[in-house]
């Protein structure tokens, strides 16, 4: 039961052992997606998701280039990220590192955000690809493969029987 | 719960395949060792193995009744796994969420250009 999800919505699979793709369709050109990815304001406005304000976004577009992004979150605590451009084709790849500051023993993960339109709509695929599938499994945790919502059936209920 | 048991000695526990699917079997009801082995279809050895990782954790929970083993789960020790997890689900829905909604407004900007002024 791997295909609960449609377009427009996150699809989050497990290809290897130390690999966690998620794939998300959107409903623009991947020009656009591509800019909405790699401009600081705009990233300023979706990154912190609904979960707080973004404090600092920082982005040097070119090979050997650091990005940082920085939010406060709602409950007040900062929480930030950063990694270098390794490879960058404009419109269509960027291949990054990701560290996470608040796990600074973390080896940093390594992502490859891909862009690919299909008339009109821009498919993304973040690949992102950790040192050992403890770390993966840590990420997204137990069960996922079948899909994210299925596989945390048990957790859920586990968690709300909580008592 | 002793806090000695780490949540990082948790997420180790449940990242292997077999240990999950105990932890799957256990999330129907406390069960004896046997019942394990024969779900599993693992030798007792492993699977003994197994509930010790996980009672080490906190993940499980053994009592003897009679002459047999029983092993049930402890949700409180996998709590921060779940915690983990629907948070990573859950920020990557919204930040596309948002994604869309930035991604309108550049459409828009596109198609209106030469016609509005910023």
């Amino acid at each position: 039961m791997a295909d609960v999800t449609s377009s427009g919505t996150a699809v989050l699979t497990l290809p290897t052992d130390e690999q966690i793709l998620i794939t998300r369709e959107f409903d623009a050109p991947r020009h656009l997606v591509y800019k909405a990815w790699t401009t600081p304001e705009l990233v300023s406005r979706w990154w912190p998701g609904q979960r707080g304000r973004m404090t600092l976004a920082e982005i040097d577009l070119r090979v050997g280039g650091q990005w940082r992004y920085v939010m406060i979150a709602d409950g007040g605590f900062e929480v930030g990220f950063h990694g270098e451009y390794l490879e960058i084709v404009p419109n269509e790849r960027i291949v990054f590192t990701e560290a996470f500051e608040g796990a600074p023993g973390v080896e940093p993960a390594l992502n490859t955000a891909t862009f690919t339109e299909v008339q009109g709509r821009t498919v993304l695929e973040l690949l992102t690809e950790v040192s050992s599938k403890e770390i993966r499994d840590m990420i997204v945790g137990t069960g996922m493969e079948g899909g994210v919502q299925e596989g945390w059936d048990i957790l859920e209920e586990i968690a709300v029987g909580l008592r | 719960m002793a806090r000695a048991a780490t949540t990082a000695d948790a997420f180790n526990a449940v990242a292997e395949p077999r240990r999950r699917q105990i932890l799957d079997v256990l999330a129907g009801g406390e069960r004896p060792v046997n019942d394990l082995v024969l779900e599993l279809g693992l030798a007792q050895p492993q699977v003994s193995k197994h509930l010790r990782v996980l009672r080490e954790v906190g993940a499980v929970d053994v009592r003897d009744v009679g002459r047999q083993r029983l092993y049930r789960l402890n949700g409180h020790a996998l709590k921060p796994i779940h915690d983990w997890v629907k948070t990573y689900e859950r920020t990557w829905s919204e930040r596309f969420e948002r994604l869309d909604v930035v991604l309108d407004e550049l459409k828009q900007k596109e198609l209106g250009d030469g016609g509005r002024d910023e």
